[in-house]
């Protein structure tokens, strides 16, 4: 067996895929954590957060970690279109009536539409947040929650967000929170058939963890994109009434 | 029963197919899927027209030679069965039937509902078997101890038929399911140990030779497969690949 089997087997494209997928969704975690602390309202709340977003975008380990991520996006992303036309060429005439419901769910049959609008997601919520972050003028947090003047001005993310999700500074803001429970219904999906997919490539479903796999999937999936769904709503909703 | 059948004609292998109708009538309920499509023939030929090439062979559900996808689903709505094993009390009197040959790009169609399967040959032959050594002093297999377990799991695997509804029923045309209960079946018992890492590379290779696509995990060969193959097989075959990986020195 040539050593490139390792990069061009069918196989090896599952091993990548699940590895990128169910480093994903680590991140996923990761993200959520620090979203959460959006519900600690208030200056605390808008001290603790930033000093969170700053610790993420100057922290060497975070960056490094930031930058497999963005990889493992890619990766995925183009692992996943390559498998899709190939898998497209495999069966070059169709079925004329076919009933795929009767043998598989809908996610594990769509899991390349669920991606693309994943991807679509991702593109606009980093152009709305992270390149922000990144690149553009952004207001400044200058003294602590007790008063005391910073040394250093805080890049106030939490402003921005709290803007992002207010009808009142951002007149699409409604669109926004509906987008964006869209996207979490999406991954929702895409993840009730990856996270246990991830680990049936890599070789770990057996008789003895397929259950605990199945059923921390079906957890993941569910719990993971409503806490990040909630957020949004949370954060409209209090700044209407 | 009365009923309407839908069937694929394809006069050749580069001819053009198309769905033809044909009315069938007096069909029992007894009858077998092939059964049916017998009567079929037998009217057919009696009208000087072609009868519909169709697989079979064993009729008992142990061959695998019989394919065909019926209304939407690979070997018909029944779980755990062939076409030949598939009874017309299946269906209802008056219902429309869709009959359609295996789809991938691997087995290309030969006439009508006949496709080649050849490709499930060949990656047998790319190394799932056991080289025996026939000096005259051979072990008898009876003295090894095999796990109870590994025997069961390996007899499980062992008992696919080869018939491809795992590939016709796989929205990717994937070979999966095959390959891993031909990988298993052997790397489950000590027999098969020796050779267990060059075995899974080169069927693998072979699978992907053969213009099969990718499996995704939808499961949905596992529901078809009339052998009930698990997909636990699949997972075993991704480790046996990794591991020989790294294991093996080519
Ligand atoms: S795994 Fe099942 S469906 Fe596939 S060839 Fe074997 S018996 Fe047929
Ligand atoms: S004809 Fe042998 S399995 Fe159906």
């Amino acid at each position: 067996m040539s050593k490139s089997a390792i990069l061009k087997s069918s196989l090896a494209k599952k091993y990548w895929m699940g590895f990128t997928g169910l480093f994903l969704c680590v991140f996923l975690l990761g993200h959520l954590a620090g979203n959460l602390q959006l519900f600690m309202t208030g200056v605390e709340g808008q001290f603790q957060f930033n000093e969170y977003a700053k610790f993420m975008t100057t922290n060497p380990a975070v960056k490094i970690l930031s930058y497999v991520t963005y990889i493992s996006i890619l990766f995925h992303a183009i692992d996943g279109l390559i498998l899709t036309i190939r898998n497209a060429k495999a069966r070059p005439q169709k079925y004329a009536y076919n009933k795929p419901s009767a043998n598989s769910t809908w996610a594990s049959r769509n899991m390349g539409v669920l991606g693309t609008v994943l991807l679509a997601f991702i593109v606009t919520h980093m152009t709305n947040f992270w390149a922000k972050m990144h690149f553009s003028e952004v207001p400044f947090m200058t003294a602590d929650p007790e008063g005391k003047i910073l040394e250093e001005p805080l890049k106030d993310l939490h402003t921005i967000v709290m803007q992002f999700f207010n009808p009142a500074e951002n007149s699409m803001a409604l669109v926004a929170v509906i987008l964006y429970v869209v996207s979490m219904i999406a991954i929702g999906f895409h993840l009730s058939h990856g996270f246990q997919s991830g680990f049936q490539s890599l070789g770990f479903k057996n008789e003895k963890y397929k259950s605990i796999i199945d059923l921390s999937g079906k957890a993941f999936s569910i719990v993971v994109p409503l806490l990040f769904a909630i957020i949004p709503i949370y954060l409209y909703v209090i700044q209407v009434m | 029963m009365n009923l309407t059948l839908k069937i694929w004609r394809q006069a050749g292998p580069d001819a053009k197919g198309s769905m033809e109708t044909y009315p069938v009538s007096d069909i029992s309920p007894d009858m077998s899927f092939l059964e049916m499509i017998d009567v079929l023939n037998d009217q057919l030929v009696r009208d000087g027209k072609d009868p519909v090439a169709f697989d079979h062979d064993c009729r008992e559900g142990i061959c695998g030679m019989c394919s065909m996808y019926i209304n939407g689903e690979a070997h018909g709505p029944g779980r755990g069965v062939t076409t030949c094993q598939l009874h017309m009390r299946s269906f209802s009197d008056g219902e429309t039937i869709y009959i359609e040959p295996w789809r991938a790009a691997a087995f290309p169609i030969i006439k009508d509902l006949v496709t080649d399967r050849g490709a499930f040959d060949r990656i047998i032959q790319a190394g799932g078997y056991v080289s025996v050594n026939t000096s005259g002093n051979t072990q008898d297999a009876n003295a090894l101890p095999i796990p109870k377990d590994n025997a069961d799991k390996a007899f499980d695997a062992a008992t696919c038929i080869g018939c491809g509804a795992c590939v016709a029923t796989c929205k990717n045309s994937s070979a999966m399911l095959f390959t891993s209960a031909k990988v298993s079946q052997l790397a489950l018992l000590p027999q098969g140990e020796p050779e267990a890492a060059r075995r899974v590379q080169r069927m693998v290779a072979q699978m992907d030779e053969e213009g099969f696509g990718n499996c995704t995990n939808t499961g949905a060969c596992e529901v078809e497969c009339p052998k009930g193959i698990s997909l636990e097989n699949i997972a075993r075959m991704n480790r046996e690949f990794l591991k020989a990986q790294f294991t093996s020195e080519k």
